[in-house]
């Protein structure tokens, strides 16, 4: 706990780093150096947004339809500026589909929620023996750690949290924010900020006492943890969360809801250099058992489609797109069928996952259904290759191996393969 | 070395004595051994634990850190025993109470505390279904068995059995919540062989669910074997219409049996389907119908002088009280993973089954044990104990470990004196517990194998007790608060300090840190809010938030 003042923390913080790092070179022309080149840095810094459809979205009525199956149901495709048809209740992201791809042929097996859940975000099954981490605190792990200059959490989830850092420990684990930015007990009023640098003073105090009287490592981490949370609550990145900074016409163009806000936030946190942001799609329920249709037509696909043209259009105006992958899912699809409720029940053997930007070669729909949507017609993907996939555009070698607590070795994704038309 | 220079100086010592005439009966023994350290407690027992762990200490050339403090040791043995830190007073009374014999009695006492017993459901409760309950488990039922269980301190074997072979309501039997927890996933039974051999026989069979185990002789019919014993039961839940909406709700839920019998079925990594027969530890079970597995199991696994259940508990409770168990996690023993004190561990265990499997008993043990009674802090003699870097614990100094979450709302319940404003409103104290606490296992997944010692904390966490409206009320000077009434007493601003930093961290304050505390005091014109500011620095302090 070195630094006390809240005020002023990032730029003290940062020249602690400077002259820690850089000792040769006079560090006042070093870090005009580094300054200048600060925005052009987060640019190229990758980052991955994961908009999560929780509950299971029916893709042969988004992004893979059957016009003409008894499976087919009650809309209709439209062309896209790519090379592939979607929902007509998709028309803005149709316009930008040139930047997005589809893999239609996610064969995933595990049609259960929370079972689906936990596979699509780790790559792996659940199993008694260990608990996988989700992919986010994956990319937390490799690319988080490695960005100095960031004082926020490297994994965040905007609007709930759905799976844990499990082997590769607390400090990768989802940092939950709501959709409007509210982190909890992260902001302090004026008062407290005033007396907040005699609060800390005093904790030094005590903590150096402890730590000093030799009692393990521990006592150290537990200031480690401390120094993070202050710097967080007194960063300047954390204007990243104040989403209502943005003009209003951006913001109503993301949809003013808590996805579109969320969405909207992700963008601004991904720009300070968060590696991987996965925002919930909290349009209704995905979950639909019955009348799939209305539900999706009045209230799931508007707001979804606005948040996702938004966001594209968004990265692409701030030349961020290259450098951000997309990726767009739920646990698994819905059943071809359409059931006596006009719904779609839980179906994981042939869906569609979105996924986009990053710098992977969209515009095209990869893998392949049958006519009633049922079967896979060629080659079929597992979560690992979509993992793979993402981890080959954030530049994350796909050799690592991380080890679990009992020291069995679990490959990155996996051992999924990236999806060869995509990354060319 | 150093070994060799003490052998060194015992010879010496001789050879002067011999020179001088004087006895041997005369010559004062090292240092280290005037006296054999004592609680007060007799019972030979614990000098055979004492003797295995000094045994320890020689064989690896480490001395034993200095006896903890009083108050040291009254923190830790209050949060162990009852879940939460002594209040100011008693850290006051235990440490001028002359006593010899002090130790030994607050063991006693504790173990007869009504927080005895609730400290102890919330351990075994988290244990058997989590902290955060599954969907149609009652975990008001779970711990209504518990609490019924600690207080009568029945046997350990018999809640085990009662565990295992429930059946029925979710609330009228509340030991079926064990089994409803751990089938959630509809999955043949598997995780809750998984759950049943890793908590209550302390060996880890899960791996050899798909293949044979990768670091031992076990091979995967075993876990199948054991996934037999559970294979007659299912959950089922019940439903019920709401009279105010007329929509269908939970009701209740419940363990019945089912007509289950032959072999299970199992396929082995080349895809041969195998079977398995119920065989616990070479005993055949009858795998014909009418023979109910679960109560044949549970009549297995008490059978001979030293069960694995009583080396799995004794191992276990160990690692509660000592921050780590004799192996590594607690329950995964095993030719593959040897006991660092296999004599010790042994031996308590039958000791154990001899006292009637009496979990105060085993907590008498080990809280008058002189490792247990060892301050946390180690010196450069005993540095390489060090488990934290992955050495084998020898047990020379306390291992200091993190709070629950239970003990630390407790313990700020206490720190801020609001147990004694009584027990007027019990649901609303009640409600606001399981609110924080709920908010505080965000992003606290840790699983229940995790060593205890390592930090796990969170950001939000951190930002919870630095911010948060517990710490706020715990601050806070309104009438009736903590802070209001300390600062009405009489007495100099000294002597408050030390009141604070009693009811804190349960000792008195260094001489550098009074002169601290005192210069935020000067320092500030609002004499209320240095006040405030210096609780704020106590309550989010490592100290604070350690059992050591």
């Amino acid at each position: 706990m070195t630094i006390l003042n809240p005020y002023g923390m990032t730029r003290r913080h940062f020249m602690q780093h400077v002259a820690g790092a850089a000792t040769a070179i006079p560090t006042m022309h070093f870090l005009s150096h580094l300054e200048a080149n600060a925005s052009q840095v987060k640019k190229q810094q990758k980052a991955c947004i994961l908009i999560w459809m929780a509950g299971g979205p029916p893709t042969i009525d988004i992004w893979d339809l059957k016009p003409g199956s008894k499976n087919g149901g009650e809309f209709k495709p439209i062309s896209t500026k790519g090379d592939m048809q979607i929902s007509e209740h998709m028309p803005k992201t149709a316009q930008v589909m040139d930047n997005l791809s589809l893999i239609r042929s996610m064969s995933t097996r595990e049609a259960d929620h929370a079972r689906g859940t936990y596979y699509m975000h780790s790559a792996y099954v659940p199993n008694p023996t260990v608990v996988h981490p989700t992919f986010g605190s994956v990319v937390s792990y490799e690319l988080g750690a490695r960005r100095k200059e960031l004082d926020i959490p490297s994994f965040i989830s905007i609007g709930g949290s759905r799976g844990s850092a499990g082997f590769l420990g607390m400090s990768h684990s989802p940092f939950v924010v709501s959709s409007d930015g509210t982190i909890q007990n992260a902001e302090i009023n004026m008062a407290e900020q005033q007396r907040l640098g005699q609060r800390l003073d005093m904790l030094q105090v005590l903590e150096s006492g402890f730590i000093n009287s030799k009692r393990g490592e521990s006592a150290n981490s537990h200031k480690d943890i401390y120094k993070k949370a202050v710097n967080l609550m007194t960063s300047k990145q954390m204007e990243a969360f104040k989403v209502d900074q943005e003009p209003a016409a951006l913001k109503d163009a993301y949809g003013t809801g808590n996805f579109g806000q969320g969405l909207l936030l992700a963008r601004r946190l991904v720009e300070v250099g968060v590696p991987f942001v996965e925002v919930s799609a909290s349009v209704g329920s995905w979950d639909l058992h019955q009348g799939v249709f209305n539900s999706l037509k009045d209230q799931n696909l508007p707001q979804l489609d606005m948040g996702i043209a938004a966001l594209v259009q968004d990265l692409k105006q701030r030349a961020m797109l290259d450098d951000v992958t997309i990726v767009c899912m739920g646990e698994f699809g819905r059943t071809p069928r359409i059931n006596q409720n006009v719904g779609r029940d839980h179906w994981a053997a042939s869906w569609t996952a979105m996924v986009g930007g990053g710098g992977l070669k969209n515009g095209q729909a990869v893998g392949k259904t049958d006519a009633d949507g049922i079967g896979i017609e060629g080659k079929s993907y597992l979560p690992g290759d979509l993992w793979a996939t993402v981890a080959h555009s954030l530049g994350i070698p796909l050799d690592i191996v991380h080890t679990s607590k009992r020291g069995r070795p679990m490959k990155l994704a996996n051992g999924g393969t990236p999806i060869k038309e995509l990354i060319g | 070395m150093r070994r060799f220079s003490k052998q060194l100086s015992v010879v010496f010592t001789m050879l002067i004595c011999a020179g001088s005439g004087v006895s041997m009966a005369d010559a004062a023994p090292p240092e280290s051994r005037t006296k054999a350290f004592s609680t007060g407690a007799f019972d030979p027992f614990i000098d055979y634990i004492n003797g295995r762990i000094r045994q320890g200490w020689e064989d690896n050339e480490v001395e034993p850190s200095a006896v903890a403090s009083d108050e040291e040791w009254l923190r830790r043995v209050h949060l162990d025993l009852i879940g939460q830190i002594p209040s100011a007073e008693m850290v006051e009374q235990f440490s001028k109470d002359r006593d010899p014999a002090k130790r030994s009695k607050m063991i006693d006492k504790l173990l007869e505390d009504p927080a005895y017993v609730q400290n102890f459901t919330n351990v075994w409760t988290n244990l058997l279904i989590g902290r955060r309950t599954p969907r149609r488990v009652s975990r008001n039922g779970m711990q209504k068995f518990l609490r019924e269980a600690f207080a009568k301190n029945r046997p350990w074997d018999e809640i085990v059995q009662d565990l295992v072979t429930a059946e029925g309501h979710f609330e009228e039997n509340g030991a079926v919540n064990y089994l409803l927890a751990q089938m959630q996933n509809n999955d043949e039974a598997v995780q809750v062989t998984a759950a049943t051999t890793r908590l209550f026989l302390g060996i880890q069979v899960q791996c050899t669910q798909c293949h044979n185990h990768p670091f031992n002789d076990w091979k995967q019919n075993q876990f199948w074997e054991y996934n037999s014993f559970f294979r007659q039961m299912r959950p089922v839940n019940h439903r019920k219409t709401d009279p105010k909406t007329g929509r269908q709700i939970d009701d209740y839920s419940e363990i019945v049996a089912t007509g289950f019998n032959g072999p299970v079925y199992y396929e082995k990594r080349s895809g041969l389907m195998q079977v398995a027969y119920p065989i616990f530890e070479d005993q055949k079970v009858d795998p014909q119908s009418g023979v109910e597995r679960r109560k044949e199991f549970s009549r297995l696994i008490v059978q001979g002088e030293k069960p694995l259940i009583a080396t799995a508990i004794v191992n276990r409770m160990w690692g509660y009280f000592m921050g780590y168990g004799f192996t590594r996690p607690v329950d995964d023993m095993g030719p593959h993973n040897p006991a660092s004190h296999p004599e010790l561990l042994n031996k308590m265990a039958e000791e154990f089954v001899k006292k009637d499997y009496d979990l105060k008993q085993l907590a008498r043990w080990i809280c008058n044990s002189e490792a247990y009674n060892l301050t946390s802090q180690f010196s450069r003699n005993n540095e390489i104990d060090s488990p934290e870097r992955g050495e084998t614990p020898l047990f020379s100094h306390m291992y200091i470990k993190n709070m629950t979450a239970e003990q630390l709302y407790d313990s700020l319940i206490v720190a801020t004196g609001a147990h004694k404003s009584g027990q007027s409103n019990w649901e609303r104290a009640e409600e606001q517990r399981r609110q924080w606490m709920g908010q505080f296992m965000v992003a606290f997944d840790n699983d229940s194998g995790d060593d205890s010692t390592t930090f796990n904390g969170t950001i939000p966490q951190a930002l919870m007790m630095m911010n948060g409206d517990l710490t706020k009320n715990a601050i806070s000077a309104d009438r009736g608060s903590y802070l209001n009434q300390l600062l009405t007493e009489k007495g100099n601003d000294q002597v408050k300090i030390r009141k604070m930093f009693l009811s804190t961290l349960s000792r008195y304050p260094d001489r550098r840190e009074i002169n601290s505390a005192q210069r935020l005091i000067s320092g500030t014109p609002n004499k209320l809010a240095a006040y405030q500011d210096l609780y704020w620095a106590l309550l989010n302090s490592n100290e604070f938030v350690f059992n050591h």
